[in-house]
């Protein structure tokens, strides 16, 4: 096992632009979850209506940007319909709600009858051309090397990767004034005590939506970003375990913090690629003998996953970067 | 329930060590038996299997249909089985492929016993495997339905999905009601039973009973596995007092981990009960079904009335009741609320377990059928009314009722994006649910 050579491909990993997509999208569940302690469990939903409503619009022969438009308009829709019908009800209504939306929406693109638009399970393909035609970096390979373990990116990775890094850090920029601002404290002040806020004249409701369409609009650009990266979505992609990604990554960086989701992405995904690396090599090299076979070398990250997020939770509810008085996950 | 097997704590330690040790032999048992099967190597992989009709223990191999395989949409080859019913199909590399089965090319008298399941979707290849997949083929009635026959048959399998959701729903119920969580790890919880006992009836590595003497056993191990996630997870975290919010995620974290595991036991590919898999339909009116479904809504609902009756006429379903209403009050009273909460566990857990047999047999075991069902037994709660268990069981079967006679109209993809919808409906116009109190919900 070349412990060196997973290492440096993890670090490439940490870098990348899933890395950046999900910290992007994750800034918008930070604004929900932590922020103003809305349990959103189809936060998949939002990165999905976000590249579907891209790639639908150029697909059918419209420029990319109106595309990127209609994805972020999209996805606000999508945040005011989550409020609409949870938010006068008990908070927990909102996490089946959502969980519920997302699966809907999955359906419905998978379907025969949105075949015209979606192309169901084959997805659309090519879209995002225009977006590597503005490329201003020059054709070649930038990076280097770490004991000839290479970490490099082709111009086509590297201009998608710092523009979606760029929005994330815009975004958590946005995020930083937003949660300073008087906006901010009431969110805050929500989420902590929903009649204390009623009382001094909130109006709770219209917070709660603000930040739910605000979060949903910032995640559905990580999943715009995703999708241009791959210049390819299909619907099998969005399954709740993105959702559970992009929680993990929230816990992990401290619900509420404002570098955490960037910072936690980071981290996350070098875990995910060394972890990845080092299960794989343990395949090849037969250590498992004929317990595992080669497809389950995911499964056994995804069990990894879910002990991991268990025993965060448990151990650590602030994360990382988290200020445990802050975070509404409780515990004394 | 608990009482006399459980009541002493080292009893209660021994049940739970010799269950632990079972369900990690019997899990090796499976995967050596996985194991083994990969041995069967020849050059190049193939997908292959043998159309047959089983009848009265007799096989009748079934000639001239089609099959097409594909990966991601793209067609890879189409063959007709042939005269011995064996059909094989050459695949490019290990892969996923989908394999369907032109129902137009079945023989009269010949039909599908689960007539959704034309396509496999999923059929995982390994690297130079032989993979034989299997299209359960029945006597059929191949006369064409009329619209009363069809809708009274939809009725009897929305019942049985209803039976299905409702048993599945108790547990989840109750335990929202006094712990005020939503688990997400319910789904595994079906799932976890409809595996056990196909571990004990099914696979090669266990001890091969016939399934219905596997149920009681798979009910007693699915509960005390409740009893252990009660002990060893729930009550320590509140005994740290861990909110609401906290709880929720653990349990979709744990659900996360429970499914995976389950899939890296279980492999990808959905494997029918060696029993009541196939089965002569019986005929009343207008109805033509096999003799499981009635079996299974029948019995369904005899253990929900029983249910209903412990939670009222019994002196712990009194105490489950008390906590439900206002915990602090019942502890404050004397009820030991540990004690609920292990007996609600091990209770609900039994039969969301039982559920995921009847499941099992309905369709077939698969390792995310509890996920997918989990979504509909959420819908079937918020219809009946979110922390009542009767409104839970009520809302269970008109949800399985409404998504199955769906189907008559709308396309079966549809299906659970019918149920959500309905359950998105009832949030909007009537959140407090079918039977829920007004002052529940906000």
């Amino acid at each position: 096992m070349d412990w060196l050579e997973i290492t440096v491909d993890s670090l490439r990993g940490s870098v990348s632009l899933v890395a950046a997509a999900y910290a992007l999208s994750s800034i918008g569940l930070n604004l929900q979850f932590g922020s103003a302690g809305l349990l959103n469990f189809g936060h998949v939903a939002s990165m999905l209506v976000g590249a579907y409503g891209m790639a639908i619009v150029v697909d059918l022969g419209g420029p990319l940007l109106l595309g990127v438009l209609v994805g972020v308009a999209a996805a606000a829709l999508l945040g005011w319909l989550w409020g609409i019908t949870t938010l006068r009800l008990r908070a927990d209504y909102l996490t089946v709600v959502t969980l519920s939306f997302g699966e809907i929406l999955r359906f419905l693109i998978r379907s025969n009858w949105a075949n015209p638009f979606t192309k169901s399970v084959y997805g659309i393909q090519r879209f995002a051309d225009e977006f590597y035609d503005w490329n201003p970096i020059p054709d070649g390979d930038y990076g280097f090397e770490i004991a000839s373990n290479p970490i490099r990116f082709s111009e086509r990775q590297l201009w998608v990767m710092s523009v979606c890094w760029g929005l994330a850090i815009l975004a958590t920029l946005l995020f930083r004034s937003l949660m300073r601002s008087p906006w901010g404290r009431t969110v805050k002040a929500v989420r902590e005590d929903e009649d204390a806020a009623r009382s001094l004249g909130k109006n709770v409701y219209l917070y709660k939506q603000q930040a739910l369409i605000i979060g949903s609009v910032i995640g559905a650009l990580g999943g715009i970003l995703l999708g241009i990266e791959t210049q390819n979505v299909y619907p099998d992609f969005y399954i709740p375990l993105v959702t559970i990604n992009a929680f993990a990554i929230v816990i992990l960086g401290g619900a509420g913090s404002v570098w955490g989701p960037m910072a936690a992405s980071i981290i996350y995904w070098f875990l995910f690629e060394w972890l990845d690396g080092v299960i794989n090599s343990a395949m090849t090299e037969g250590y498992f003998g004929l317990l595992f076979e080669p497809a389950d070398s995911g499964r056994i990250r995804t069990v990894l996953l879910g002990i991991g997020l268990v025993c965060l939770m448990v151990f650590r509810p602030q994360g990382l970067f988290g200020r445990r008085r802050e975070v509404i996950l409780g515990g004394t | 329930m608990s009482g006399g097997l459980l009541s002493d704590p080292k009893r209660r330690v021994l049940v739970v060590a010799a269950l632990a040790i079972m369900t990690f032999t019997g899990s090796f048992g499976w995967l050596w038996d996985g194991a083994a099967l990969g041995q069967d190597d020849v050059d190049g992989q193939q997908i292959r299997g043998v159309m047959e009709v089983i009848e009265d223990e007799e096989r009748r191999p079934v000639e001239g249909v089609e099959m097409i395989v594909s990966a991601d949409g793209v067609e890879i080859g189409r063959v007709r089985s042939d005269a011995s019913g064996e059909w094989s199909v050459q695949v490019p590399e290990a892969g996923t492929y989908q394999v369907r089965l032109e129902v137009d090319t079945l023989p009269a008298g010949v039909q599908l016993t689960d007539p959704e399941r034309v396509e496999l979707s999923a059929v995982q290849v390994r690297e130079g495997q032989r993979k034989t997949v299997r299209f359960s083929l029945g006597p059929g009635f191949t006369k064409s339905l009329s619209t009363l026959e069809s809708l009274s048959n939809l009725v009897v399998l929305g019942l049985r999905l209803g039976a299905i959701i409702a048993l599945s729903s108790v547990g989840l119920s109750l335990l929202y009601s006094i712990s005020g969580m939503f688990n997400f790890a319910h789904g595994e919880l079906v799932t976890l039973g409809a595996m056990l006992a196909y571990l004990l009836s099914t696979s090669p590595g266990g001890p091969q009973w016939h399934l219905a003497a596997a149920v009681f056993p798979t009910m007693l191990m699915a509960g005390c596995i409740g009893g252990l996630m009660e002990f060893g997870l729930w009550r320590p975290l509140r005994r740290r007092k861990t909110g609401v919010v906290g709880l929720t995620l653990v349990s979709i974290g744990f659900s996360l981990f429970l499914r995976y595991l389950l899939l890296l036991i279980f492999g990808q590919s959905p494997k029918p009960y060696k029993n009541f898999n196939i089965q002569d339909p019986i005929e009343f009116l207008t109805v033509s079904t096999p003799p499981k479904n009635l079996f299974i809504i029948g019995l369904a609902v005899l253990l929900l009335l029983g249910g209903g009756m412990l939670l009222r006429y019994t002196r712990i379903g009194t105490a489950i009741r008390a906590v439900a209403d206002n915990r602090e009050l019942a502890e404050s009273s004397g009820i030991d609320v540990h004690h609920v909460f292990l007996v609600t566990w091990i209770v609900g857990t039994a039969l969301t377990a039982l559920g995921g047999v009847f499941l099992g047999i309905g369709e077939s075991v698969e390792w995310d059928m509890g996920f997918k069902l989990l979504l509909l037994i959420f819908a079937g709660m918020v219809l009946g009314g979110i922390g009542t268990t009767f409104g839970a069981m009520v809302g269970g079967f008109a949800i399985g009722f409404l998504v199955e006679i769906s189907t008559y109209w709308v396309d079966v993809q549809f299906k659970t994006a019918i149920g959500l919808g309905v359950l998105v409906l009832m949030l909007l116009f009537r959140p407090q649910g079918l039977m829920g109190l007004r002052g529940r919900i906000g």
